[in-house]
């Protein structure tokens, strides 16, 4: 592991290319490489343009309202948002258990987000490089040419992710931004006509899903060169894992593997999350680069993530996902899985996994049940942890004794992901790039590293007040006259 | 025993208006037929002393409004419930209704207008909707709606306005402020405390509370109080209870607003005006107040 193409020795005299914006993924981002006369590789970059700056503004703001306005960072996995604020102010109410019917809703929200982000993910966006090639016609390459050639497949992509939608919209209110949780639990339990209505087609849900895992599967034994190698490169790896060990989306505590899969830490309450975690702040990005305390910036990077989560597991409770968490965990052998293109067919698990969860649900009497809520001793600081569809997800406030947001801070799952996609793309440049000429195929491979990860850029860019800036000023020969730099602790130097 | 009622305002003119004001309490005219005024081509009856909007309301008939509220003495200030009397523009909520007056309210002309003002009130302020715990349940979101209002159209003035979350039970957000006065109203006239004041004065004008500190919890506000319980917006709001209605269960979740019933029961008849003009407004009354104590004016 190294950062090694990060940043090109003498870049003056280098060629820029740009892929900008990336597409195919949530947010704006933007990956630049620069070559030299032969089309030799000296940095890649991804980088994050978009600006958001939620942890300032929540500031000031009633811790009621957290739940419903942080989750508009996401149009993509709001409830992912809307569930780790509403856990982290659970501590605040001094909801120190949630009832059975709040703890199963937000449960059912959560899986029926994994189900529709993961449905999307895999049919509308990767879908096509996957099953057409990286490099193919371009103007084929995406959903609608999904919809001509693979019409049953792209039919279940968009109705996969529309039961999902429909699970959100029967829990949260709302297809999108709802308001179902609140801190201490829920505000609505479903109705006996909303169960009726959601298990009419889970069956088919559960089935569906299964055969996408198989689909993804087949894909990597018809082309395993590709499949294990592409952009691989070895990472430490972090998730939360059910206090059982179990795959837990949604609750239980911090685990993390180094390269070779052996233990970094287990067990760890997630509340004390910052004594693992430290983040740095690049230059170049608005995304801040978040890694280990123990093993420093240089080794401490990690991935979240399906991949992560899978492997980091020692079992999942549902019987068809474990069945296909067993044949991945066999197919990647000894060693775990490092190729991003992993990600695909654990996202698929996952998959399995929700709507699997979402049937167990359905049938538990609890979920039409009629207490919502639970309070206890106020409390003034609350974490609440979350298995988003891209990765842990760690919502962080302080509250005051007028109950006003005194502190924010959130680390979202790409933000974890930040280096890893950044190596991702190094990789693929060596690996396709160096030394040919560029086509837009080519450059499409990197794209696909980067979609592996199932990046949301928008949600992870926070840097507010953080982000080190330079200005040059150039005279009109271009030679540079001074310049004025902020470093990342916010101060400032000319020279 | 039939008082002559005369409407100087009228825009037909003084001498007709007299002519057609002639009714007696009950507002029949003299004649002896109900008295009735024509809104959108809809005759309204009426009986004397109600306003437009009174009459309007009684019979079914929605007129968009915002500083109206049936429990209370009309403020005039919003300016939404405008409507054309006779061709003239007026307020609808302190017009007196007058026999045979031809009102339009459901008009492009009028919509159009209350769409902007709907717009000002918007960017005046910090109206995020999103995350309000108002939303649905919010009078200046749902009318929006039922105008039509698809976007600011004006550049935001984004203020700085801090909360007040000094009381233990309640907050106020400035944010949401449309100076519709209703607490103002509530806490002076039902509960007999004025801890609200409007303060400054034109696009200045600002919501303020009746403490030395300027905060809330320093007057004498309480959770019983009929001011806690008026505002059409989500100034003043209950801590710690923030969406607990699930969406589809709000106010105007079913229905829009203009098929909503006002909250609150319709208030008794205006009085006779003795002049016939509006007979209150923002400013208008304030001579016949009891002095307000020393406010912090910021």
């Amino acid at each position: 592991m190294s950062l090694s193409l990060e940043t090109a020795a003498n870049p003056e005299n280098l060629r820029r290319v740009a892929i900008d914006p990336v597409s195919r993924v949530e947010g704006h981002g933007k990956v630049t490489i620069l070559l030299d006369e032969k089309n030799r590789v000296h940095q890649v970059r991804l980088h994050i343009v978009e600006f958001r700056g939620f942890e300032k503004f929540i500031q000031g703001r009633p811790y009621w309202e957290v739940p419903v306005m942080v989750q508009r960072l996401c149009g993509i996995c709001p409830v992912s948002h809307h569930l780790a604020a509403s856990k982290a102010l659970d501590a605040i109410v001094g909801a120190k258990q949630l009832t059975p019917t709040a703890e199963k809703m937000r449960r059912l929200m959560h899986y029926g987000q994994i189900l529709q982000s993961h449905a999307l993910h895999f049919f509308h966006l990767c879908s096509p490089d996957l099953l057409f090639g990286f490099d193919s016609e371009i103007s084929k390459r995406n959903i609608v040419g999904i919809a001509e050639k693979y019409p049953e497949t792209a039919r279940r992509g968009i109705l996969l992710r529309k039961f999902g939608q429909e699970v959100i919209r029967h829990t949260a209110g709302k297809r999108i931004h709802g308001t179902g949780a609140v801190p201490g639990g829920v505000n609505k339990s479903l109705s006996i006509a909303e169960r009726d209505e959601l298990l009419k087609d889970i069956y088919q849900m559960v089935a569906w899903s299964r055969e996408a895992v198989h689909m993804v599967k087949e894909l990597h034994h018809k082309n395993p060169e590709l499949y294990n190698s592409f952009g691989a490169f070895r990472a430490n790896y972090m998730s939360m894992v059910g206090f059982d060990g179990s795959l837990d989306l949604y609750h239980g505590r911090l685990r993390a593997r180094d390269q070779n899969g052996d233990i970094l830490f287990d067990g760890v309450d997630y509340r004390n999350y910052t004594q693992l975690i430290e983040e740095e702040v690049k230059n170049w990005s608005y995304m801040k680069f978040p890694y280990l305390k123990s093993l420093g910036k240089e080794k401490g990077w990690y991935r979240v993530g399906p991949m992560s989560r899978v492997q980091n597991c020692d079992f999942i409770s549902t019987p068809l996902a474990e069945i296909e968490r067993r044949e991945f965990m066999a197919y990647s052998g000894v060693m775990p899985m490092h190729a991003p293109l992993g990600y695909h067919w654990t996202r698929m698990i996952e998959m399995l996994h929700a709507a699997e969860m979402i049937k167990d649900l359905l049938h538990d009497d609890d979920i039409t049940g009629s207490e919502l809520m639970a309070s206890g001793e106020r409390g003034f600081e609350g974490v609440g942890v979350i298995e988003a569809p891209r990765g842990t997800l760690i919502h962080h406030y302080r509250v005051d004794e007028n109950d006003l947001i005194t502190m924010c801070n959130l680390i979202v799952s790409t933000t974890h992901n930040n280096q890893a996609m950044n190596e991702a793309v190094r990789r693929v440049a060596t690996q396709y790039l160096h030394g040919h000429e560029i086509t837009e195929g080519l450059l499409n491979h990197i794209e696909v590293a980067v979609r592996a990860f199932d990046p949301c850029l928008s949600c992870a860019t926070h840097a507010l007040g953080k982000m080190p800036l330079e200005v040059e000023v150039l005279n009109e020969a271009g030679e540079r006259l001074s310049i004025l730099s902020r470093s990342g602790d916010g101060l400032f130097s000319a020279s | 025993m039939n008082k002559d009622v005369t409407f100087a305002l009228s825009s037909a003119g003084v001498g007709e208006s007299v002519a057609r004001g002639q009714l007696d309490r009950g507002g029949v005219a003299m004649n002896n037929k109900p008295a009735t005024f024509t809104l959108d081509g809809k005759t309204i009856p009426f009986s004397a002393g109600q306003t437009l909007i009174q009459a309007a309301m009684a019979a079914g008939v929605y007129i968009p409004h915002l500083c109206y509220n049936p429990e209370f003495k009309p403020h005039g200030s919003c300016k939404l419930c405008t409507v054309k009397a006779d061709g003239r523009h007026t307020s609808s909520c302190t017009h007196q209704a007058q026999d045979g007056m031809v009102v339009e309210s459901d008009t492009k002309e009028i919509n159009d207008e209350r769409r902007a003002l709907l717009q000002m009130l918007f960017v005046e302020g910090n109206h995020f909707c999103p995350s309000c715990e108002k939303s649905g349940n919010c009078q200046l979101q749902a009318t929006a709606y039922e105008i039509g209002m698809m976007s600011p159209h004006f550049d935001h003035f984004f203020p700085d306005r801090p909360l007040d979350a000094s009381h233990p039970d309640y907050l106020l957000d400035f944010n949401r402020c449309i100076l519709c006065s209703l607490c103002v109203r509530a806490s002076r006239d039902v509960d007999g405390k004025n801890v609200f004041a409007l303060s400054g004065r034109g696009i200045k004008s600002h919501l303020i509370v009746n403490a030395k500190s300027g905060r809330l919890a320093d007057t004498g506000f309480s959770g019983e109080d009929k001011a806690a319980h008026v505002c059409p917006v989500g100034v003043i709001l209950k801590k710690r209870v923030g969406f607990a209605v699930p969406i589809g269960s709000r106010s105007f979740d079913e229905q829009p607003i203009s098929a909503t019933p006002h909250p609150g029961p319709a208030a008794a008849t205006l009085p006779p005006h003795p002049q016939g003009a509006c007979p209150v407004g923002p400013r208008s009354n304030a001579a016949t107040l009891p002095p307000h104590p020393t406010v912090k004016d910021v």
